[in-house]
């Protein structure tokens, strides 16, 4: 018989800590879908969605009842849509996409994708200009670019390309306060098997179809670092890894029962801690456990550091596969303690920079001033792609230049994204640096100092 | 086996636990283990059960007992055991 504390513990991480399972995400490939034009693709796009996650959200409902735990999100990801065309425009697709997910009652659908580390394709070119007026006109689609990675470098024109885009989004949904940029991620290093939101996308490596769960609980992990204060790092670091053991363990159980109820194979379980607004489940909280007044105080970056780490060691054993982006996410506008650490001026867009070196990806959910130049974005998604590329890490940039407001104001977005203070951009020019276009070579693989 | 565990929290008044059992018993649910404690300042009754024999389904065994909760004014959950085998158990 189990011994009454373990349980007592279990449901106080559910009933007072936040602990849930974030999203259970069905990743589908649609490459048999593309055909010899556009409406027959996203024709036969809707069809699939539909059916293969026909019953996706009511699988996710019977778990959570169960299992007595939230399955907060259901979500789809796709073969990147690029990849389904030639030069056309895929909006066709991209409602299809949206109608497919509304249909079948899903949170978010992920995908809207073109893969460009190291240059674009015709269809590329087409589904990057489509952006803009595809996040306007979908509630539910999410997109994501890759511009660089480790092996390929940075292409650099497709940065250039994509602060552009950011900046139209942003303007297109000025009237939901640019809400456009929260469900647009450029990446470097994207990974193939990603659950989380807005970058989500099926990789072309990925069986037919399979299923990733993200877990979530950075408010357990403060609760249970509350009872180690003023204990040295060793003591932090093993309370961490036991804490996240435990939770990707619910992750793994999850998954599987998923898995087998679907009759799709699982995939793997991202080992994350994944904040949300509300108050105790904040992963800037976790760091403030640790010693620090405020998220973006010196020291910020070695807590980040550990806790990543940690999180990672103490997963990795509780589920059979592991993947995704596994690590602490750090975006401001779903994260309580990063909301009042930018407001306070603790946290800046700098400091954030150097938090993504050690994170599990990159600058996330941050709303900059609304005339900041779509060179300057260019500028910031290129310095991350660097980090990304000479670390061999994923990092991204989701940002939101949040059209009319400026440093100080804030943005609402609602749900899970939640709100956010505008954040101040160096308002240094980098308009030629970005002007060039071209590639940056990939890094060296030895000599790593 | 088939096994959960229901937990009852609210208010500490009698009868709780003659409440849940006569409706338990009524479904031919066998009760393995019972223990009572306070959780976040809530008077908290824990019951590991085995629904293999009962012939509900799951949901339908939680949907005879929220009305029963109701009657005695706390809240009843069942979860499937498992979770918690998951979590602590390596």
């Amino acid at each position: 018989m189990i011994n009454t504390q373990d349980i007592l513990q279990t449901m106080q991480m559910i009933r007072e800590d936040h602990f849930d399972i974030r999203t259970i995400t069905l990743g589908i490939n649609l490459l048999g879908c593309a055909s010899e034009n556009v409406a027959r693709t996203a024709e036969r796009v809707y069809d699939r969605v539909a059916k293969t996650a026909e019953k996706l959200v009511q699988t996710g409902e019977e778990l959570e009842r169960e299992l007595g735990i939230p399955i907060v999100n259901k979500r789809v990801a796709v073969t990147p849509v690029s990849m389904l065309i030639q030069a056309e425009d895929p909006m066709p697709i991209a409602l299809a996409l949206d109608r497919a997910a509304h249909t079948v009652g899903i949170d978010f659908l992920g995908g809207y994708t073109a893969l460009m580390q190291k240059g674009a394709t015709k269809a590329d070119e087409a589904l990057v200009r489509s952006i803009p007026e595809v996040l306007d006109r979908t509630e539910l689609l999410c997109s994501s670019v890759n511009v660089a990675s480790t092996r390929a470098g940075i292409n650099m024109n497709a940065v250039r390309e994509m602060g552009r885009v950011i900046k139209e989004t942003a303007a297109r949904t000025a009237d939901r306060d640019s809400l456009g940029c929260a469900k647009l991620v450029v990446f470097a290093n994207a990974v193939e098997d990603n659950p989380f939101m807005a970058g989500a996308f099926c990789g072309v490596g990925e069986p037919e179809c399979a299923i990733n769960v993200g877990v979530s609980g950075p408010g357990v992990v403060k609760t249970a670092l509350e009872e180690v204060k003023d204990a040295p790092f060793d003591v932090v670091a093993e309370t961490i890894k036991r804490t996240a053991f435990k939770i990707t363990r619910v992750g793994q159980l999850v998954a599987r029962e998923a898995s087998q109820r679907l009759g799709i194979p699982f995939g793997i379980v991202d080992l994350s801690l994944a904040p949300t607004p509300a108050r105790g489940d904040s992963v800037a909280h976790i760091l403030t456990e640790m010693g620090l007044e405020m998220a973006g105080a010196p020291g910020t970056t070695a807590a980040l550091a550990l806790l990543n780490d940690a999180v990672k060691k103490g997963g990795v054993m509780a589920s059979n596969h592991v993947g995704g982006l596994s690590g602490a996410f750090i975006p401001v506008s779903e994260d309580i303690g990063m909301i009042e650490a930018a407001q306070a001026g603790a946290l800046t867009l700098e400091k954030l920079e150097a938090m993504t070196c050690v994170c599990s990806v990159g600058l996330d959910m941050i709303a900059v001033p609304g005339d900041t130049t779509a060179e300057a974005i260019s500028g910031i998604i290129a310095d991350e792609a660097a980090i990304g590329m000479v670390n061999s890490k994923t990092t991204a940039v989701c940002i939101i230049p949040a059209i009319g407001k400026k440093a100080g104001d804030r943005v609402e977005f609602g749900g899970l994204l939640g709100f956010a203070p505008v954040m101040p951009v160096n308002g240094y020019s980098c308009a030629d640096f970005i002007a060039r276009g071209g590639r940056i070579p990939a890094p060296l693989h030895s000599l790593r100092n | 086996m088939m096994k959960a565990l229901i937990s009852v929290t609210g208010a500490d008044t009698t009868g709780i636990i003659a409440r849940v059992s006569t409706k338990l018993y009524e479904m031919n649910i066998n009760i393995l283990d019972i223990s009572q404690t306070i959780l976040s300042g809530c008077f908290t009754m824990m019951m590991v059960v085995d629904l293999t024999s009962c012939g509900l389904t799951f949901s339908e065994v939680a949907d005879e007992l929220t009305p029963v909760g109701r009657e005695i004014g706390m809240e009843i959950h069942v979860q499937r055991m498992d979770i918690f085998d998951a979590m602590h158990r390596v």
